[in-house]
């Protein structure tokens, strides 16, 4: 059973004829041919799909294409470019927290959802904010010192700034 | 990873939810938040064939002022919950355990009405709504009824709820002045409580809800009693496990689990207790 | 400024971060079809009937094989004898073992038609654990090999006469826990077979070992099958493998003519992404009442699963052999194995491999001589360390030898950083005060083998050689475009090789480039792994980077009519060292590289453009001092990390913001394997634990902040003097987590506690112990 759905995409409204068992990360990734966002467990415990809906930050794994249809999500396509990197970005490059970059976008959007309700959180806050989102690689440490930057560098780098 | 397929029907109004479910009997299940379902779905586990989605519906979605109570519609996020000022002043109890559940995401999308018509005992909401001694408000063709706690969770993931039947409000008792404490106990910060405890002293009367003690949501039955009689929180804890069947599973056998029960339940009376 | 030893932030990142990157599932050539497995249910069975009917009628569905399919084409490759099947044949070994294989227009149709063949099992006795294994009247799993021990290596002297003379000895029975490697990518291929030449787009760890393999097997050549290396979202040493979808992809692109991709699911991935560890050890040790270690006797079993990893899985329990003196003088060893085949699905390397189990072993029977003596564990290790003017030290027990190591300058270097004293005064106020938390401080002094490897020590493995390549290019305008053999996924791999390129060259790191993972471009490369790339890798750049530098001075000193043993080059312009005035930029000498009218004789054109397959002199050996300190609540029994303290001692650091990255996710892993992880069966061996809901991979809220330290003993056998550091964490971090819960629980009479230390079973120690 076919159904048409309106969604806006980071900024753009898109219409597309889905089948309601789609899920929304399958629709990003294959119909919107969105690929940022990562499908990396099928029980809604990695976060790797985490996008924005509406603002607010969700596990696009776990939300069916129909249900976002008059909504609107962002993606990690909307977050900075590599020339223009977001402050969260800025603060991920700037303290390596980032490693193979498979949990990256998820975690960037998990990032930017904390600290736009907490602008500055303590290092406990940041891990407690992110307990839905899982790394292999890095062991945390340097993605609580990315948003700590981020949080402290809203901006990103200081005009001429670092390497 | 994949669901079944399934039909998909976006209600505008309890009475046309009603309706779809009246015409679909038990081949159709509702969804709002979707986060108890749709995981479900993914590993095949359920398969109906029309999903009824109430998520929309924006009239479901409200915490109010009832008087001697907070009325809470179904489809309302935790994270609403958790955030509400209404909530953390009348019912403080409520918005922290809330704010435990699952994590940030799951909290976005995932519906108080959701998670206590599912009736997971591993759920933290259903305890927390057994101690507070909260009431549901239930919908039908024949009418409305409303069902206390100690009678809306019947068995294992079975509720009250006929199949054609639909939650749609949820009442807690306002409690400013009660004394509470949760407790949860859990390896890792996102995970169901291998053992949880919700607990409220109102007008000394005990409120002891259990998370994971039982095939049910449960009652820590004998340390209200032993409790509301005046014993320690020591002494009442001891009997936390009476009455309970709690399950052996990769986190904790038998034992343990009433063993943890014991552990926490001090913890919580202590805590409440002032 | 030079870049090796800087904190230089990634080239790498931001594709990665802005979601541009090409992981295998964002390749989606046109007509792509989706290929599903139909998996079994039982751990050991036959197979009556496969039913594919009613899946092949179903809509979008193109194709559904059983292995009768493939009748053209053998086994994965392996030892013949306990070789897997691409599906399985007749039998089923393990939970989730291929039976049946969907191809349909899309993922979703695919699942559907999986549910749809039916399977008639008639289920066997199974075979659940090494012990089982190895019972009388055990089911033997490979009737070829006879029996489920595939490998036997005694001891080659039981060194008896050494323990019945020695004052003490004490012994202990291990078990490493079985892990998963579980990165957050899991397995997939995308293949096109469609035309002539085949395409594979894999998250793989060694394209060209793949492509070398995988193209006999396909029976077509070298040169026909391109491996395009997709980024890889982690891999932990659990992507190196033959996994049976990588041969299957290619067989059935090109029989329907279309590009066809699998897409492994998480379940799936918990299910045949080959988990690790698995050890048991019967453990042995002889001392002296001042805690001097007189020998070790060890036996490890160690479980292969249903179908051994060749030769990976056969060759882990000789490094942990190897490796089982650690850091200590000990004048006599046994140690010996057995490889044993299960009903589980096979285990393979995974972050140490091998090594590990090693420190593992020998941290705990360092702690066990603790327990017995009641000696301080700093005093213990001290007075045992191999000390420095031994090296190279080679174990008296195989042909290991020991390049450098400074072991008793980085105990106290990690002393120094923690207040050691202080520790110990309130460790002992709190385990007296039955209102506090109790405290347990561990230690793990540990050495690691790593820079796989000098000449042979891959080709033991399987692979063609044991060097790594790097091709130096210069371009017109003298930027540098380097190609390397390595296979990085997550490593910063680009930034490190840029960087030592950079020195060479006197440029910047911004004018170079690297590439790698196409087989079809760059040199043959052995692959990312045995934290051998900084080491071998970085050498291979840095003597190309010289021998271009070399050539490019020619041509230079011929563009300025100067002698090129006076050109020196820094800051990207070659110029008459004394006179910097008068110089030519890299832009001006890689133009007229490639420029004959402006060469000198003896240079034609392209000649700034160096290959070097480097091969190191020998393995490196990096070591270090954890320590760990945890509190344990008394009425729960949960054990949290209250600090942990890493000085790590790798030899020349060459981006210390990338080692620390390393470190602190190797200690996580560690400590996750100490304390919540586990692979978990049922007595059908049925895997209990196959989501992240269950297998207890732990998030930011969970994990400690990692303090860290280093010292610095350099190695000689490569030009960098790297050992590498890539799998020190995880090697190093599960005893000092271990031996810190038991310093916590000694007084309620136990010296051991095994992993992963659960609330659970430090309660069943604080409830069963008397009084305490």
């Amino acid at each position: 059973m076919q159904t048409e759905i309106n969604v806006t995409i980071n900024g753009q409204a898109s219409t597309d004829v889905v089948e309601p068992r789609l899920l929304l990360v399958h629709y990003l990734r294959e119909v919107k041919r969105l690929t940022g966002t990562h499908v990396g467990c099928d029980t809604s415990n990695c976060g790797a799909c985490t996008v924005h809906l509406d603002g607010r930050a969700i596990k696009s794994c776990t939300m069916l294409a129909v249900q976002a249809d008059g909504h609107e999500v962002e993606t990690i396509e909307s977050i900075g470019t590599e020339h223009d990197l977001h402050a969260v970005q800025e603060g991920f490059r700037q303290c390596h927290g980032l490693q193979c970059g498979y949990c990256t976008p998820g975690m960037i959007m998990a990032s930017v959802a904390l600290l736009k309700d907490n602008p500055n959180p303590t290092e406990e806050q940041i891990r407690m904010d992110l307990e839905g989102n899982l790394c292999r690689c890095t062991g945390y440490q340097k993605i609580v010192d990315s948003v700590l930057w981020a949080a402290e560098n809203p901006d990103g780098l200081p005009a001429g700034g670092a390497t | 990873m994949i669901p079944a397929k399934f039909n998909y029907q976006r209600a505008g109004s309890t009475d046309e939810a009603l309706a779809a479910l009246a015409a679909n009997g038990d081949e159709a299940k509702l969804i709002a938040g979707g986060h108890s379902l749709i995981p479900l779905l993914k590993l095949r586990l359920a398969s109906p064939e029309l999903l009824i989605d109430i998520g929309e519906i924006g009239a479901l979605s409200y915490i109010n002022d009832g008087g001697d109570h907070l009325a809470i519609g179904p489809a309302t996020t935790h994270l609403a919950v958790a955030e509400s000022d209404l909530v953390k002043a009348q019912v403080p109890l409520l918005a922290a355990a809330t704010a435990q559940v699952g994590d940030p995401q799951v909290r976005n999308r995932g519906t108080i009405g959701g998670a206590l018509a599912h009736g997971d005992p591993a759920a933290d909401h259903p305890a927390v709504l057994l101690a507070l001694r909260g009431t549901f408000v239930v919908q039908g063709p024949v009418g409305e009824r409303e069902i206390a706690a100690d009678d809306f969770f019947t068995g294992f993931l079975e509720t009250a709820l006929a199949p054609d039947e639909m939650l749609t409000e949820i009442r807690v008792p306002k409690v400013p002045d009660a004394r509470w404490s949760f407790q949860k106990f859990n390896r890792r910060a996102q995970d169901w409580a291998i053992v949880g405890v919700a607990a409220l002293i109102n007008n000394g009367q005990p409120g002891i809800g259990l998370v994971n003690m039982g095939s049910r949501p449960l009652r820590a039955a004998a340390s209200e009693a032993a409790a509301a009689g005046g014993a320690s929180a020591t002494d009442a804890a001891a009997v936390a496990a009476d009455g309970t069947t709690p399950p052996k599973d990769l986190n904790a056998d038998a034992d343990y689990r009433r063993h943890l029960a014991q552990v926490l339940v001090e913890r919580a009376l202590t805590e409440a207790g002032g | 400024m030079p870049f090796v030893g800087e904190r230089i932030v990634r080239k790498e990142d931001p594709v990665l971060m802005t979601g541009r990157a090409e992981f295998y599932d964002d390749i989606r050539p046109e007509a792509c079809m989706a290929m599903a497995f139909v998996r079994s249910t039982y751990a050991h069975a036959k197979i009556l009937s496969i039913d594919t009917s009613e899946a092949a009628a179903m809509p979008g569905v193109l194709a559904v094989y059983t292995i009768d399919d493939f009748a053209d084409y053998g086994m994965v490759p392996g030892v013949p004898g306990m070789d897997r099947p691409m599906l399985a044949r007749d039998i089923v070994r393990f939970v989730g073992e291929s039976v049946a294989i969907v191809v349909a227009e899309d993922n979703y149709l695919a699942a559907d038609a999986v549910e749809a063949v039916v399977v008639d099992y008639e289920p066997l006795e199974v075979v659940n654990s090494v012990a089982d294994a190895m019972a009388d009247g055990a089911p033997v799993l490979h009737e070829a090999i006879g029996s489920n021990v595939l490998l036997d290596t005694p001891w080659a002297d039981d060194i008896e006469a050494v323990f019945s003379a020695a004052p003490r000895t004490a012994s202990l029975k291990l078990w490493n826990n079985r892990v998963h490697p579980a990165p957050m990518e899991p397995n997939g291929v995308v293949a096109d077979w469609s035309g002539q030449k085949a395409t594979l787009w894999v998250s793989h760890q060694a394209p060209h070992h793949l492509r070398n393999t995988l193209a006999t097997y396909l029976g077509i050549t070298h040169s026909d099958l391109r491996i395009v290396m997709a980024d890889v979202g982690g891999a932990f040493g659990a992507k190196i493998q033959w996994y049976p979808e990588n041969f299957l992809a290619p067989i059935i692109s090109n029989r329907l003519g279309r590009p066809v991709k699998y897409t492994q699911t998480r379940s799936e991935c918990f299910m045949l992404m080959m988990s690790a560890r698995d050890q048991h050890h019967e453990a042995e040790i002889a001392f002296d009442d001042e805690g001097t270690i007189l020998g070790v006797r060890s036996m490890l079993y160690a479980n292969a699963g249903a179908y051994p990893d060749v030769p990976i899985a056969l060759g882990m329990p000789t490094l942990t052999n190897w490796m089982t003196s650690g850091c200590y003088k000990i004048p006599a060893l046994a140690t010996g194995h057995k490889v044993v085949a299960t009903n589980h699905a096979p285990l393979s390397s995974y972050r140490g491999a091998g090594r590990p189990e090693a420190c593992y072993l020998i941290e705990r029977l360092v702690d066990l001589v603790v327990s017995e003596t009641g000696l301080d564990p700093v005093d213990v290790r001290m007075r045992n360390f191999i000390p420095p003017e031994d090296f190279p030290y080679t174990v008296p027990h195989a042909e290991v030898e020991y390049d450098s190591g400074s072991y008793a300058e980085t105990l106290n270097e990690a002393l120094r950083l923690i207040d050691y004293d202080n520790l110990k005064a309130e460790r002992d106020r709190r385990n007296n005060d039955p209102s506090e938390k109790l405290m347990g401080i561990g230690f793990s002094s540990w050495v690691e083998i790593a820079s796989f490897g000098p000449r042979g020590a891959l080709e033991g493995f399987g692979h063609i050689g044991s060097y790594e390549s790097s091709q130096v290019k210069v371009q017109p305008d003298g930027s540098v475009i380097i190609s390397t053999g390595a296979s990085p996924h997550g490593q910063g791999t680009v930034t490190t090789l840029a960087q030592i390129a950079a020195d060479e060259l006197g440029m910047h790191i911004d004018q170079i480039s690297v590439k790698y993972g196409d087989t079809d471009s760059g040199p043959q490369g052995i692959g990312t792994m045995g934290s051998r790339i900084a080491a071998i890798a970085g050498s291979a750049t840095k003597e190309a980077s010289i021998q271009v530098v070399d050539s490019a001075k020619k041509v230079a000193a011929h563009l300025m009519e100067a002698n090129p043993d006076d050109i020196e080059v820094v800051d990207g312009n070659f110029s008459v060292k004394g006179t910097p005035a008068r110089s030519v930029s890299w832009g001006e000498v890689g133009w007229a590289s490639m420029s004959p009218t402006q060469l000198p004789d003896g240079l034609s054109a392209g000649s700034l453009d160096q290959t070097v397959f480097f091969e190191p002199t020998g393995f490196t050996f990096p070591s270090g001092t954890y320590i760990c300190v945890v509190g344990i609540d008394r009425t729960t029994g949960e054990v949290e990390v209250e600090k942990f303290l890493a000085v790590d001692d790798c030899g020349t650091v060459l981006n210390p913001l990338l080692a620390e990255g390393q470190v602190e996710g190797g200690i996580i892993q560690g400590i996750a394997q100490a304390l919540y992880e586990e692979m978990r069966y049922d007595d059908n061996a049925q895997p209990l634990t196959a989501s992240f809901m269950d297998y207890l991979a732990p998030a930011a809220s969970d994990v400690p902040r990692i303090d860290s330290g280093r010292t610095n003993t350099p190695t000689p056998h490569n030009t960098l003097g790297a050992k590498g550091i890539g799998e020190s964490g995880a090697i190093g971090s599960p005893p000092a987590v271990v031996n810190a819960c038991v310093d916590a629980l000694r007084q309620f009479g136990i010296n051991h506690i095994d992993m992963p230390v659960t609330p659970q079973k430090v309660w069943r120690v604080l409830n069963n112990s008397v009084g305490g």
